[in-house]
C-alpha cells in the first residue's frame, strides 16, 4: 500500500533565547507535509532535522507517561507528543511555551525547578518515624485505599494545571493544583502519619489551599485527568475546619 | 574553570541512580545525582507492568520464593547471566518492593474473594483468602513459573519513580537536572569524576567525587524503532567507553519487545498478554500456540517476538502502510479488566491510533510489531557494581553489565533491577566513597575540561557536507535491518563496514548555529559519535558471536553453541583513533554454577550444542543436594553450599512469606 500525499500544514512556532541579547521573540512559520498519524512529536522533530535545527523544545518518552512537553498550542496547554495534527482541520497549529515558568528558549521551559521546589515546599513524601524492616512482611493495606491513593499518584508534574491557573498569575508562590493534589494523595496514604494540622502547617495559606479561586481551568486541561476540583475542595473543606 | 567537589557522583536521574544516590547520601556522604531531564521524567517511568518481586501472596503466585524466580532468570538470560548476581538480585527484591512500599508506592493489593481472570482464552475464576487481603498483589508475566508481577496498575515505574524521587528530595541528595556528563575524568586507572555541559547555559564544569556511579539507562536509540525515550542514547556508557580503559559487556545483546504499538512505537505492556491478552493473524487466527504449545503468548519475549517475525514471513501478517503488523488483542478481557488496569495501554490507543481495545471484536484489535526494547549490554561490572578495569567507576541498572540478565531480560526483571541494584550497589558504592579520597591535581581536571571544550569548537568549526541528522538516521535505519531480531553473517559485516564509515563522516558535518549556548543540533553533533560506537559494539559483537542465544538470534547459526560461547562480549575503545571496537572474551565458569546450562523449557527444541562439563556440573549439583537434603538442610543451606553470594546492609537475612510455616 502506498501512503497518499497529505495536506501541508503550517507550524509557527515563538522562538526567542533569553540568554541572547540579540534575540527578540518572533513566531517563526514551518510549512511541512502531514503524515498519517502525524503528532507534534514527529512535527517537530522533523522540523528540527529539515527545517531549523536550531529550535529548542522538550520531549522524552513521547508516549504521554513522562510530562515533558507541555506547551500551549492554539491558546491552550497540552502535551505536545498527544497532540494529533489531523485534529486541527485548518492545519494551522500556534506554539508557545507554557507561562509560569521559567524560559529556558523557544518551547522549552524549566519546569524540573519549579516542580522541585513545589515538592520541598509541601514536603512530598512520605513522613513516618518509624523503621520499617525490609526483611519482614509488608503492612497490609485496604485494596480500595491503595486504589485510592494511585489514582492521585498518577499526575506526572507536566505544569499544565499551573500553566492554566488563574490563581498562579496572581500570586506567584502559589503552589499550583499540583501541590495541593500532592498534599491530597499523602493525606489518602495510610503509610503517612501526618495529621490535617501538619497539612496545615504546609499549605494552610493564599499560597496554599486557600489561595485557588476555583475557576478550575486546572481540571479542564490535566492530561491524567485527575480529580482535581473534589481533592481542593475537600482539603479547603478540612483545613478551614481547623480554625 | 568551575570545579564542584563531591563525595559521591552519580550520572543519571532514573531510578537507579536515584536510588543508588539515596543509598550513598544515607551513609553520610554528600551525594550529587547528575540528569538529562528533571529526574521524574526518566525514562524509567515508561515501565507499566510491573516489578518482579517472590513475594507469593497471591493465590496464583502462592509457594513462590528465591529459587523459582532465579531459576526463571537464568532460564530467561538463556545461561548468558552470572548467576551469583542473579542470587543476589532474587534475594534483595522482596526487600526493595517492600521498603517502595514503605516510601508510599501505592501498590495494587490483594482483595478478598472470587474475581473472573482470563487464563489462556478461557474465563476461570480465582478465589483469594481473606489472610492474604491487603498484602502486595502480583500479575502473570512471561517466562516465570509463579504470577510474580507486583504493579501499580499499569504505572508501575511512574509511580516507584515518584516514590523514589521523592524520598532522595527528603533526604536532601543534592539532584542537579539538565546536566549531561560529555567525558570522564580520569587518572593512572582511575576514575575521579566527570566533565558535564549545562544543558541551559552550554557552560562545561568539572565534577570530582571520590567515586563515579553511570545509571544512564540503555542504548535503545541507535536502533530507529524502539520504545525507548528519545534520551535513551547510551551515552553514558559510550563515555565509559571512551576511557580507553573501561569495557563494556555483552552490547550485541538487545532485547526486542514483541508489542510496541504501530507505527509510532509506544510499548504496550506484557501485562497486556500477562492478564489474558492474545496474538491474532490476518486471519484473526490466534498462532502462538501453534508454536509454542505450552507458553503461548507467554513464553519470553526473545522467542515471542521471533515467532511473531516468522508468523508474519510465512505470510500471516496483517498489511497496512506501514508494513505488516500483528493484532494484539485485549478485548477479551473485559471492559472493566481494561478500564481499571490497562488505563495507560487504553489511553495510547485511543490517542495515537484511534482505537478502543475494550471494544469488542475487530474494532479493538490494536497493531503490534516486535521492535527493540531493552539493552542487556552494558558498563561491564563486577557483582559490586564497579567496572573491572577502571578503579572508581561503579555503574547500576539498565545501563550496568554486571550481569543479570544475559542475553534475555525477563519482563518485570528491569525495574526491579533498578532499584535492587540501586540498593546493592548502591552501598558498594558508598562504601568504596568513604574509603578512597580525591587524590587528583586540578592541572589534570583543567586538562580534562580543555579536552572537552577544543572538541566542542573544534566540532563548530567543521566545514563539511554531511548532515548529523542524516548520519543518525542513517545508523538507526541499518542498526533496524542488519542487527535486528534476525541477523546474519553478511548483513552484520555490512553494518559495522558502514557504521564506521559513518562514524568518519560525523568530521565531515557542517553545525548551522556555531552558538554553544541552546544549540540542539551541537548536542546531536557531540552525541552521534559517541552512539555510533555503542552501535558499532553492538554490531560487531553481533557479527562475531556466531550462535544464536537469547536475543542475540543468528540465521546462520540456529543453534546455542555452549561448547565455543558461553562467554561474555568484552568491547573497549583504548586508542581515540581507531574506528571499530576491540572485542575480548570472559569464558563463565560451568563448574561454579547452582544450574548449570541446559533447555530453557520454550523455544525450538534440540538446539543446544552442550558443553562436555554441563552434564558434569548437573550430577554434581543433584549429588550435593540431595546429600544435604538427606541430612536435613533446608533450601537456603543447600543453595549456599551450592554457589554462595554476598549483599551488603541486612539484604542477606531471609525474607519473611505469608506461606512461611
Amino acid at each position: 500500500m502506498s501512503i497518499a500525499k497529505g495536506r501541508e500544514i503550517t507550524i509557527s512556532a515563538l522562538k526567542y533565547n533569553p540568554r541572547d541579547k540579540a534575540s527578540k521573540p518572533t513566531f517563526v512559520d514551518y510549512k511541512l507535509e502531514e503524515t498519517p498519524g502525524m503528532t507534534l512529536f514527529i512535527a517537530l522533530t522533523k522540523i528540527r532535522e529539515e527545517l531549523d535545527a536550531d529550535l529548542s523544545f522538550d520531549f522524552v518518552c513521547r508516549a504521554g507517561i513522562c510530562g515533558s512537553c507541555g506547551m500551549v498550542v492554539n491558546g491552550k496547554p497540552v502535551l505536545a507528543c498527544r497532540t494529533l495534527i489531523a485534529n486541527f482541520p485548518e492545519g494551522k497549529l500556534q506554539l508557545m511555551p507554557m507561562p509560569a515558568f521559567d524560559l529556558i528558549k523557544d518551547l522549552s521551559v524549566n519546569t524540573g525547578k519549579w516542580m522541585d521546589a513545589m515538592s520541598v515546599k509541601v514536603e512530598s513524601w512520605i513522613v513516618n518515624n518509624e523503621e520499617v524492616d525490609i526483611t519482614k512482611m509488608e503492612s497490609k493495606v485496604d485494596p480500595d485505599v491503595a486504589d485510592e491513593t494511585f489514582e492521585l499518584d498518577r499526575c506526572i508534574e507536566c505544569g499544565i494545571c499551573v500553566a492554566s491557573c488563574g490563581t498562579k498569575l496572581m500570586r506567584p508562590d502559589f503552589v499550583g493544583p499540583v501541590g495541593l493534589n500532592r498534599v491530597a494523595r499523602f493525606e489518602v496514604d495510610p503509610h503517612d502519619e501526618r495529621t490535617a494540622e501538619d497539612f496545615y502547617e504546609l499549605i494552610g495559606d493564599d499560597n496554599g489551599i486557600f489561595g485557588c479561586m476555583s475557576l478550575l481551568a486546572c481540571e479542564d486541561h490535566c492530561p491524567k485527568h485527575l480529580p482535581l476540583q473534589n481533592k481542593i475542595a475537600y482539603l479547603r473543606r478540612k483545613l478551614v475546619a481547623l480554625k | 574553570m568551575k570545579i564542584n567537589y563531591c563525595d559521591a557522583l552519580v550520572i543519571g536521574g532514573g531510578l537507579a541512580g536515584l536510588r543508588a544516590g539515596v543509598a550513598a547520601q544515607k551513609k553520610g556522604l554528600n551525594t550529587v545525582v547528575l540528569s538529562l531531564v528533571p529526574v521524574k521524567r526518566s525514562h524509567s517511568a515508561a515501565a507499566q507492568g510491573g516489578m518482579q518481586a517472590s513475594l507469593g501472596n497471591s493465590k496464583m503466585s502462592d509457594g513462590d520464593n528465591e529459587d523459582l524466580h532465579f531459576a526463571d532468570t537464568v532460564k530467561g538470560s538463556d545461561w548468558g547471566c552470572d548467576q551469583e548476581v542473579a542470587r543476589m538480585f532474587v534475594h534483595t527484591a522482596p526487600k526493595a518492593i517492600r521498603e517502595l512500599a514503605a516510601w508510599g508506592v501505592p501498590w495494587t493489593r490483594v482483595r478478598e474473594g472470587s474475581r473472573e481472570a482470563i487464563i489462556n482464552a478461557k474465563k476461570t475464576t480465582i478465589t483469594e483468602d481473606g489472610d492474604r487481603a491487603g498484602l502486595i498483589m502480583s500479575r502473570d508475566f512471561g517466562g516465570t513459573k509463579k504470577w510474580r508481577t507486583c504493579y501499580t496498575a499499569d504505572a508501575t515505574g511512574h509511580t516507584m519513580l515518584f516514590g523514589v524521587a521523592n524520598e532522595a528530595l527528603k533526604h536532601k541528595v543534592d539532584v542537579r537536572d539538565r546536566k549531561e556528563a560529555i567525558s570522564l575524568i580520569h587518572e593512572d586507572n582511575r576514575c575521579y569524576g566527570a566533565i558535564v555541559r549545562d544543558l541551559i547555559t552550554g557552560e562545561l564544569e568539572a565534577y570530582v567525587a571520590k567515586g563515579t556511579c553511570i545509571a544512564t539507562g540503555g542504548y535503545g536509540r541507535v536502533f530507529k524503532q524502539t520504545t525507548n525515550a528519545v534520551i535513551c542514547e547510551g551515552i553514558g556508557a559510550a563515555i565509559a567507553l571512551e576511557t580507553g580503559i573501561a569495557t563494556l559487556g555483552n552490547m550485541e545483546a538487545v532485547q526486542f519487545h514483541p508489542t510496541p504499538i504501530v507505527p509510532s512505537g509506544i510499548l504496550l505492556t506484557e501485562g497486556c498478554r500477562g492478564d489474558g491478552g492474545i496474538l491474532r493473524d490476518v486471519d484473526g487466527h490466534r498462532f502462538m500456540p501453534d508454536y509454542e504449545p505450552e507458553k503461548k503468548e507467554l513464553a519470553s519475549r526473545d522467542v515471542v517476538s521471533r515467532r511473531m517475525i516468522e508468523h508474519i514471513r510465512n505470510g500471516k501478517g496483517v498489511p497496512s502502510p506501514y508494513g505488516d503488523h500483528i493484532w494484539l488483542d485485549i478485548s477479551i478481557l473485559g471492559r472493566e479488566h481494561i478500564e481499571k488496569n490497562l488505563r495507560d495501554v487504553q489511553e495510547i490507543c485511543q490517542i495515537f491510533n484511534g482505537i478502543d481495545p475494550a471494544d469488542e471484536g475487530k474494532a479493538g484489535w490494536a497493531p503490534v510489531l516486535p521492535m527493540q526494547h531493552y539493552s542487556m549490554g552494558g558498563i561491564r561490572t563486577n557483582p559490586t557494581g564497579e567496572s573491572q578495569t577502571l578503579n572508581g567507576l561503579f555503574s547500576c541498572g539498565e545501563a550496568c553489565c554486571w550481569d543479570m540478565h544475559g542475553f534475555n531480560r525477563l519482563g518485570g526483571n528491569s525495574v526491579s533491577e533498578t532499584v535492587v541494584a540501586g540498593m546493592i550497589i548502591g552501598n558498594y558504592f558508598a562504601d568504596y566513597c568513604l574509603e578512597n579520597d580525591v587524590t587528583i591535581g586540578t592541572k589534570t581536571i583543567q586538562k580534562a575540561l580543555d579536552a572537552q571544550d577544543t572538541y566542542l569548537d573544534e566540532i563548530l568549526a567543521y566545514e563539511g557536507t554531511e548532515d548529523i541528522f542524516r548520519i543518525k538516521n542513517r545508523m538507526q535505519n541499518l542498526m533496524d535491518q542488519k542487527v535486528g531480531i534476525f541477523r546474519d553473517g553478511t548483513g552484520l559485516a555490512e553494518a559495522v563496514d558502514e557504521l564506521e564509515e559513518l562514524l568518519k563522516k560525523t568530521k565531515q558535518i557542517n553545525v548551522k548555529s556555531k552558538s554553544r549556548v541552546g544549540n540542539p543540533e551541537l548536542e546531536e553533533a557531540y552525541r552521534v559519535p559517541k552512539m555510533l560506537k555503542i552501535a558499532l559494539c553492538v554490531a560487531k559483537g553481533g557479527r562475531e558471536r556466531t550462535e544464536s542465544r537469547g536475543a542475540h538470534y543468528r540465521e546462520d547459526f540456529l543453534k546455542r553453541d555452549d561448547a565455543n560461547w558461553l562467554n561474555r562480549t568484552l568491547t573497549s575503545w583504548p586508542d581515540p583513533d581507531q574506528t571499530t571496537p576491540t572485542i575480548a572474551y570472559q569464558e563463565l565458569d560451568i563448574m561454579t554454577m547452582e544450574m548449570p546450562p541446559a533447555f530453557r523449557g520454550y523455544g525450538a527444541k534440540g538446539m543446544i550444542i552442550e558443553h562436555e562439563l554441563s552434564e558434569k556440573r548437573q550430577i554434581e549439583v543433584d549429588e550435593l543436594s540431595e546429600k544435604l537434603q538427606s541430612e536435613g538442610k533446608d533450601r537456603h543451606e543447600i543453595q549456599d553450599a551450592l554457589m554462595s553470594f554476598d549483599l551488603p546492609m541486612n539484604y542477606r537475612e531471609k525474607n519473611e512469606r505469608a506461606g512461611d510455616k
